[in-house]
């Protein structure tokens, strides 16, 4: 499973259903198909962090980090949102691609610190970045870091890179950023007046948790 | 919902509780699927499960197979256990259902395999 090429994983992950109505209250829009499964694969390739190890996507959405885990090799993993219609369109999604090794839960970000102490290996997430809620990313990456005993891997806006860093230190982990992405966030939601939004993203890893 | 995720669940977010683990189980629903079975990581698996818990659940969902009430040293080369514990764990998704918590009783839904741990704020 683990040895699947890129663009095979870029073509299956184009299938995955995004939102119907997206919710701006939660910042929700679809990981672009292309970026997640350059990230998965840049996550097992360069790391091991996927194949054969238990995974949390938190805010996981219409599910498309979670069913490219699955695919990349993960031995189960856990997608946890507070939405209940993004987490029915990802359950269609994972029923779509006959996955069986995952399980969905509803659930506040703040539920999850102490239930899940270091219970994952890995967590790869596309949290809120905190435009409409701030300090909702810093929140997310705190969580997902007490869930991990191995390591994180999280986006983030990169006009954020210094402060996210700054954290991590005060934190005593390790942060590196290992990749830089351009997303163009197609005219999601009604506030967005041009037809596309290109944000600059750096996909960040933590690690020495 | 699976029970490695039950193994892991708590009430503890709700005011008052000190524990709230495990959650008792009440089962309407429960659908099987099949899925890879992978030797070396269940048995990596199965030191980071609360063992009773996880027995005693399966045996009340009924697919305990010889599950044993105490697990016995190397496991590892226990081949039909780890294909019990595989089956208990990933392959049985309790499908409707209610999560309770121990303490309080309060009840958390669990609908098309998706358990509901939302919790309102006068209850934190």
């Amino acid at each position: 499973m683990a040895c699947m090429k890129l663009k095979k994983l870029e073509q299956i992950l184009q299938e995955v259903d995004s939102f119907d109505t997206p919710k701006i209250k939660l910042e929700q829009y679809m990981t672009p198909p292309n970026i997640a499964a350059c990230i998965l694969f840049a996550i097992q390739s360069s790391f091991d962090d996927i194949d054969n190890k238990i995974i949390a996507d938190l805010g996981c959405g219409s599910g498309i980090l979670s069913i490219g885990s699955i695919l990349l090799g993960a031995a189960f993993c856990s997608g946890f949102d507070i939405d209940h219609d993004a987490l029915n369109i990802c359950l269609k999604n994972l029923k779509q691609f006959q996955l069986s090794s995952y399980d969905l839960i509803q659930c506040d970000i703040s539920y999850l610190s102490d239930t899940f102490y270091k219970r994952y290996d890995t967590v790869i997430m596309n949290p809120p970045f905190g435009t409409n809620k701030k300090g909702i990313d810093i929140e997310f990456l705190k969580v997902a870091i007490n869930m991990s005993k191995h390591s994180v891997y999280s986006l983030h806006k990169t006009n954020t890179r210094e402060y996210i860093s700054s954290k991590a230190r005060s934190w005593r982990i390790k942060n590196e950023v290992i990749a830089e992405l351009r997303f163009d966030l197609p005219h999601t939601y009604k506030f967005h007046t041009k037809k596309s939004v290109d944000i600059a993203v750096d996909l960040h890893r933590f690690s020495q948790l | 919902m699976k029970l490695v995720t039950h193994n892991m669940l708590t009430s503890k977010c709700l005011k008052g509780v000190n524990t709230g683990y495990p959650l008792k189980l009440v089962v309407k629903e429960i659908r099987v699927q099949s899925s890879d079975f992978n030797k070396e990581f269940i048995s990596k698996m199965i030191p980071r499960l609360d063992w009773a818990v996880f027995v005693v659940a399966a045996k009340q969902i009924g697919h305990a197979g010889n599950l044993p009430d105490q697990l016995l040293p190397d496991y590892e080369n226990n081949e039909e256990l780890l294909k019990d514990v595989h089956h208990a764990l990933f392959e049985v998704d309790i499908y409707e259902g209610e999560l309770i918590c121990p303490e309080t009783n309060r009840k958390f839904q669990i609908s098309e395999g998706i358990p509901n741990m939302l919790v309102k704020e006068n209850e934190l």
